[in-house]
Parts: structure tokens; sequence; C-alpha cells
């Protein structure tokens, strides 16, 4: 490769005896799409930050365009044309779009901000996206996720970037919005902006990325063009062993139904839905982001109100449900925001695991530590989550591990019927497999398990039942065998 | 052996402060002879009692991601009921009782607001601020309530003043520091506490009882400011209603110089008792420096901000 735009070389990083890179090189050329691989913890992250100047680099050099590149900070690197769209949304969400998308570099004449020209490049940027009909008025907040990322991309191309950054674009994304976002890719690729692209999808990065790069432990284990590489192949060098089989299937025989949702509608985004789920029986929630698959699980678990219809769980008393009478019942839940609704994140990993039965443990609201301890270092070492102890800061663990711990809590409670949603949203695979593999044998021992995903091949895989959601209502719920991706996709998106 | 160290810091960072304090006013000329001294630091213990029980029911509430400006008006008005009531010929425990359980109402009122009215609580305990004051003052008739005397007088001092023991208001703090500590410790009242202040959206997925959590928080720690009133009015030996007035930011200071973090989760009772100590020593040792008020209230607001950004740094390296 002659022309390079974006030169790494033996780039190292440790904070205090965490070497969390070792040695890292990495070659990116003009209007190239590069996607960086590699498991949570391998240092996709900390590489991130080194490149847009949040952390410095303790060893190796870094090259733009020929010459020397030492970002300051995120600013400076910004101004020095690398930017980056972090997975975690950074809007200022009471803004308008408008402002959102020129924060920190407002068009003005002495200060006044000038009210035109903003409107006109905000308009430019989103061109560039596909998106000309976004309103930039309305506050960042009132958009849907794929929207404010849509934003916030949009303010990465205001200053013209030669590399773009993006990590995870497309956790929050349905396949409707990815395809867009491909295309916007594609578009950037061909003015000539070099895009480094992280994501877990592999089939993703091998549709999108001409090259890629897969760092495993903090060093670049591999790197080729992406046509000549096998996804055995990428998955071999990121986990350094075989995942023959991502989805494994245990024998389950479904039993007695043991949820019923009949008819349910409730705010804000919940029309109607009926189910049947049966004891060992995993029933994926297929449909659009906004079509109400998280509303649905939400109000089966009493989070929200059902306003209408019925929700049946065996041997249940009817009634007002609330998550704490949802637990009392055997139900658990799985929120898709760890960060904000799933995790204490500045509390241990024991307490994060057992808190829906803490009491459990006592006597007389007295809580028997070395016996919660106990029960946590079980999961944790069951689901093998890396961690000190279970008295570490839950925080201070990977994306995979944090979710290990959400979900042993349900494992620990214990659940009968296990309420899932985006069980696997940005994680690894390593990690991913491993959910799979104890999602199945969930089933396998007599649980219920419903899991709403955007990722098909994800709920094609696992799932005994599917049912597809679209605009508040639960239209199709047919076997398995009698789906494929296609007609998942025509009725979510309500053209079937 | 490195390692070790940085836990020490990162444990005892407010003890660690409160020792410099107390060097601070150790070695200059003028306080020498008597700031290090037995009898001092029995002064000290004494003028810490009020705030320190304020500060253990404001913990509660700080580590529940809550916060009560309501204190001082609440110490007040308690102290007033309780001039009141020793007035109309009540004994000295029945006082003790009423004057701890009015608190408690406050506390109710307080909680059931926050919790019923779905409001923030800085903005419903700024109202009762006023509310309690207004009430303390009408309940006075707008003046000191006098009473010929009681036994409660002598809980915050000793019968000879130059003896040794401490008075019985010390003790009880203790004793209550200590048992507050195990309550937020170890029990399951306490961890979800820490749960409400630290994700009070994953409290409520994991079937907490965040509405009923929240006005019980703010009931017990009603208790102890009904009990600092009880406090204060063995001190002044009269029911005063403009008394603490601004005392309730002492004890925020108390909290959050002992570790606590505002957006919660985060706190301990030995974290505020230290915080509550420094205050007292600060203040203690600038009179004895022969500092004038203005310039204490200077040294304390910036030991204030100085402790929360040490605090920061300390969490900020942990952290890497």
């Amino acid at each position: 490769m002659s022309d390079v735009r974006l030169r790494l070389t033996g780039i190292q990083k440790s904070f205090g005896a965490t070497r969390a890179l070792k040695s890292v090189s990495l070659a990116i050329a003009p209007g190239e799409v590069h996607a960086l691989i590699g498991e949570n913890g391998a240092g996709k992250s900390t590489l991130m930050k080194v490149l847009s100047g949040a952390h410095a680099a303790d060893a190796g050099t870094m090259e733009l365009g020929g010459a020397p590149y030492l970002p300051e900070n995120p600013h400076d690197a910004r101004l020095k044309g690398v930017a980056m769209i972090y997975q975690e949304l950074n809007l200022a969400l009471h803004l308008s779009a408008q402002e959102n998308i020129l924060l920190g570099a407002e068009s003005a004449n002495l200060g006044w901000v000038d009210g035109r020209a903003s409107r006109d490049r905000a308009r430019a940027a989103l061109a560039l996206l596909g998106h000309e009909t976004l309103d930039l008025a309305q506050p960042a907040g009132a958009f849907s996720i794929a929207e404010q990322q849509v934003i916030e991309i949009a303010r990465a191309l205001l200053i013209q970037p030669q590399v773009l950054i993006m990590d995870e674009p497309t956790s929050s994304l349905t396949q409707a919005d990815t395809e867009k976002l491909f295309a916007t890719i594609g578009r950037l690729r061909a003015s000539g902006v070099s895009v480094i692209y992280i994501s877990h999808f592999l089939e993703e990065c091998r549709h999108i990325a001409d090259r890629y790069t897969v760092l495993k432990d903090g060093e670049t284990v591999g790197s080729g063009e992406m046509k000549d590489a096998s996804l055995d192949h990428i998955v071999t060098l990121m986990t350094g062993r075989e995942v023959k089989d991502l989805y494994p299937r245990t024998a389950h025989a479904p039993g007695r139904v043991v949820l019923e949702v009949k008819s349910a509608g409730g705010a804000p985004r919940l029309k109607r839905a009926s189910l049947q789920v049966k004891a060992g029986e995993i029933f994926g929630l297929a449909g659009l982001i906004g079509a109400g698959r998280t509303d649905l699980l939400r109000t089966v678990f009493g989070l929200d109100d059902l306003e209408a219809g019925e929700v049946c769980i065996l041997d249940a008393p009817a009634g007002a449900a609330s998550p704490r009478s949802r637990w009392a019942q055997g139900v658990g839940f799985l929120s898709e925001n760890r960060k904000e609704e799933g995790l204490m994140l500045n509390q241990s990993i024991a307490d994060n695991l057992t808190l829906t039965k803490m009491e459990c443990f006592g006597r007389l609201g007295w809580i028997g530590r070395g016996r919660q301890q106990q029960a946590a270092q079980r999961w944790v070492g069951e689901l093998r989550v890396k961690c000190r102890d279970t008295a570490q800061c839950i925080g201070e663990l990977s994306g995979g591990n944090q979710q290990k711990v959400a979900l042993a809590r349900l494992l620990e409670h214990p659940a009968r019927i296990f309420l899932l949603d985006e069980p696997t949203r940005g994680i690894d695979v390593g990690s991913k497999a491993q959910i799979y593999q104890l999602v199945s044998e969930l089933a396998a021992a007599g649980k219920a398990v419903v899991v709403v995903s955007s990722y098909l091949p994800e709920l094609l895989g696992l799932c005994d039942t599917i049912g597809v959601m679209c605009r508040g209502e639960l239209s199709a719920v047919r076997p398995r065998a009698e789906w494929n991706e296609p007609d998942i996709i025509r009725v979510a998106t309500g053209s079937a | 052996m490195k390692k070790n160290l940085k836990t020490i810091l990162a444990k005892g960072g407010p003890f660690i402060g409160l020792i410099l304090v107390i060097v601070l006013f150790a070695i200059p000329g003028e306080t020498r002879e008597f700031f290090l001294t037995y009898n001092n630091f029995k002064i000290i213990f004494t003028q810490t009692v009020i705030v320190a029980i304020g500060a253990l029911g404001m913990t509660l509430i700080i580590v529940s991601g809550g916060i009560d400006l309501s204190v001082g008006s609440t110490i007040a008005l308690t102290s007033v009921v309780g001039a009141l009531l020793i007035q109309h010929g009540w004994g000295p425990m029945p006082v003790l009782i009423a004057v701890v359980a009015s608190g408690g109402l406050i506390g109710l009122l307080n909680g059931a607001a926050i919790a019923g009215l779905r409001m923030t609580p800085f903005i419903i305990t700024l109202g009762t601020l006023g509310v309690a004051r207004g009430g303390a003052k009408w309940l006075a008739d707008n003046q000191t309530v006098n009473y010929d005397g009681s036994p409660i007088n002598g809980w915050m001092t000793t019968a000879d003043p130059f003896s040794h023991a401490l008075p019985a208001g010390v003790w009880v703090a203790i004793g209550l520091a200590i048992l507050t500590s195990l309550l937020l410790r170890n029990t399951v009242f306490g961890r979800h506490v820490f749960a409400l202040g630290s994700n009070e959206a994953t409290a409520r997925l994991c079937g907490i009882p965040t509405t009923r959590l929240k006005v019980f928080i703010y009931v017990i720690a009603g208790l102890f400011f009904g009990l600092a009133g009880l406090f204060q009015l063995s001190r002044l030996r009269q029911g005063d209603p403009t008394v603490a007035v601004g005392l309730e930011l002492d004890i925020i200071a108390s909290v959050i110089i002992g570790g606590a973090s505002l957006s919660g989760g985060v706190g301990t009772i030995l974290g505020s008792m230290i915080g509550a100590l420094i205050m007292a020593v600060l203040r203690n040792g600038s009179q004895q420096m022969g500092w004038p008020t203005y310039f204490q209230e200077i040294i304390i607001g910036l030991v204030i901000i100085v402790a929360v950004f040490l605090d920061r740094l300390r969490q900020g390296r942990a952290a890497a």
C-alpha cells in the first residue's frame, strides 16, 4: 500500500500495571473503510482514545498524511482531521438538532449566531447522509436513537474529517437504518474519507469494509483484505479458538403455557399484542426499533402500565403487576440499557447480582455477607466473569462481563420466565456465544425465554418461535422454521 | 505494598484531613498550650454533636440520591416544641419522644411529597425550610420559649465542667453513628438505599419499592433531625425559633467532606462523622487563634472545595 493516510506503528499504552496496548500497528489508505475487530477488552477502545487524543500513547508513532500526528486532546484531533463517533451518543438533548450539529463550530458574526448560515451548513451535512428532511428545530431528545446518531455523524462531518472513527455505530440501529448508514459510509468512502469501523457484527464488517485489522489482548494479530478473509478465519484470530457453532441447539421440548398475553396495549408504543410462551420455549421478538418490542416486555413486567388486554402468568393471580410482584412470581427482566437501567455502575458485583433478593441471605433485614458473596462467586465462576473479586465495582468490567452479571441476577433469583431485551447488544463474540449457550440451556431446563433482538441471525439461530412486531402490533407469530430474514424484514417494515 | 498505600489513601482521605487540621492548630504558639488538651477536645466533641446527628440523617438521604435543605428549620421547630412541652410540665422522656417524633413527622411530609408528587427533593425541602421556620416562630409566638429548668439541660454538659466525663449527647451521637453505619452497610434496607442512589431505574427494575423506601428514608432522617433539635434545646436551655439558620449547609458539607457524592450511591457514616469533626476543629481552632468569624467562614468554604477536589482526584487515580 503506497498511499497511506494514517499509519500507526508499535503503539503501546499502560494503565498502572495493566498493559492495555502492547503493540498495535495499523495503516489506512484514503477512501478506505477499515474494520477494527476484536473482543471486548482487546484494546479497541483504548486505541481509539489514543487516536482521538483522549490518551497519549506511551510508545510508538502515529502519522497522518505523512506528517507526525500527536493530538493533545479530542478537540485538537478533530481540528487535525480525526473525528470520532462514540457508541454512546453525545448529544445535548435539550438543544435543537441544528444546535447539536453545530456545537463547538457555530457560524457566528461577532458572537451572534448566524441563523441562516448555520441552517445551511447543518442541512449540507445532513444531505451528505441522505437525511435532508430531518426537522432541525426539534430538540435532539425528541428524535429516535437512530436519528440521534445521524445528528451525531452530521456533527463529525461538519469539519470535513480525513479520518472518521465509528465505534459500534449499528448497535442500536434497525436493519433499515443500518442499510442507510452503509449507504452513507459508501458516500464518505467515495469522497476520500478514511473510515475506521468498529463493530461486533462480523457480517457487517465483511459487507462494508475493504480491509481489516484484528486486535487481541492489545496486539495486532492479523490484518488483510476483507474479500480474502473468511468469517471463521477472523473469529479464530479474535478468540484464539474456533467458534464452530455460535448457536448451540440443546434439545428442548416445550411444555405448558406459562406466559400468555392477550391483546395487550399500553403507553407509549404498544398497541395490540398477543402471544403464548411455553415452558422450555425460546420466543423471539423481531421488529424495527420503535415497533413496541421493548414496550411489550416492559408492560408484561409491570414497568409500564397495561392499558388494555391481559397478561397471565401461570400459577399467579391476575391483576395489576409491578416489577416487585413479577419477581415474586418468578419473572425476570434484562434491560436493553445496561448502563442507565440494568446495573448500578458504582456498586459491587455482588450487590448488583443479588439486588432482587438481598433479604434471602440473612434474617430480620440483616444481610449475611458471606452467603451473599458465595452466591455471587458461584455465578462469577460459572459464567467466567473476568473480575478481581465479587466486591469489585461493576463499572470497571468490560461490557460483556457486565452483561453476564446482569443475566446472572435472573439466574440467581431464580426466574422461571426470562424476558431478555437485546441480551447481546454491544458485547464481544466470546460472551455472545456464551449467552446463546446459556439461553439454550435455560430452555432445556424448562424455563421460558422471550428474546428481543434487532439482529436477525441471532433470532433465527436461537429461537423456537418468532413473532414480528410492526408499529405497536404483534402481527405474525410462527415457528422458526417458517421464517427467513427477508420475510421478517417484510413483516417488520409493514411491506408484507 | 504500593496498592495498600493507595487503598489507605482512598479509604482514609477524610481522616488524614482531620489530622492535618489538628496539626495545623497544634503548631502555632497562640494555641499550642490549650489546643491539644483533653478539655479542648471535650469541647470540640460537644460542639460537634448537633451537626453529627444531623449528618447521620443527611448521609442516608444523600446516599439515596436526595437532599434535605430544611434541617436547620426542623431543628428550630422541634426545639421549640420541646421547650413548649417542658413549659407544660412534661417529663424528660416524654419530651424526648415527642421532639424526635415531630422531627419524624416533618420527614414524613418531606418524603411523602417527594415520593408521592414525584418532585425533586431540592424543591420540596426548600419549601419546608420556609414552612418549618415559620411554623417554629408561630408556635413560639415569635419569641424565645423559656422554662424553669429540666433534666434535659444537662444532656449537653457535665455536672462538673472540669470532670473528664463526656456529656450524654456525645455518647448518644457515637452510639447512633455505630448503629447507622451498621444499618447502611449490613442490612437490606441500607443496601437498598445505596441501590436507590446509585441507579433508581435499576432499583425499580429489581422490584425495590422505591416510593415507600424514599418516604422511609426521609422519616428516619427526620427522627435524627428531631434528636438534633432536642440537643439544640439542651444546649441553649430555651426554645429559640431563630436558631440553626443555615445549619443544613454545615451538615451537608460534613457529609460531602466525608466522601459522599451528591449524585448518590456513595458515602459512609464514618466519613461524615470525620467531616463533622473537621468542621468543628476548624471553628474551635480559628476561635483560639483569635480569627474573626468571617475568616472562619472563608476557611470552611475553601476546605469544602479542596476536600471534594482531592476526593475526585483520588477516585480518578483509583479508577485508572
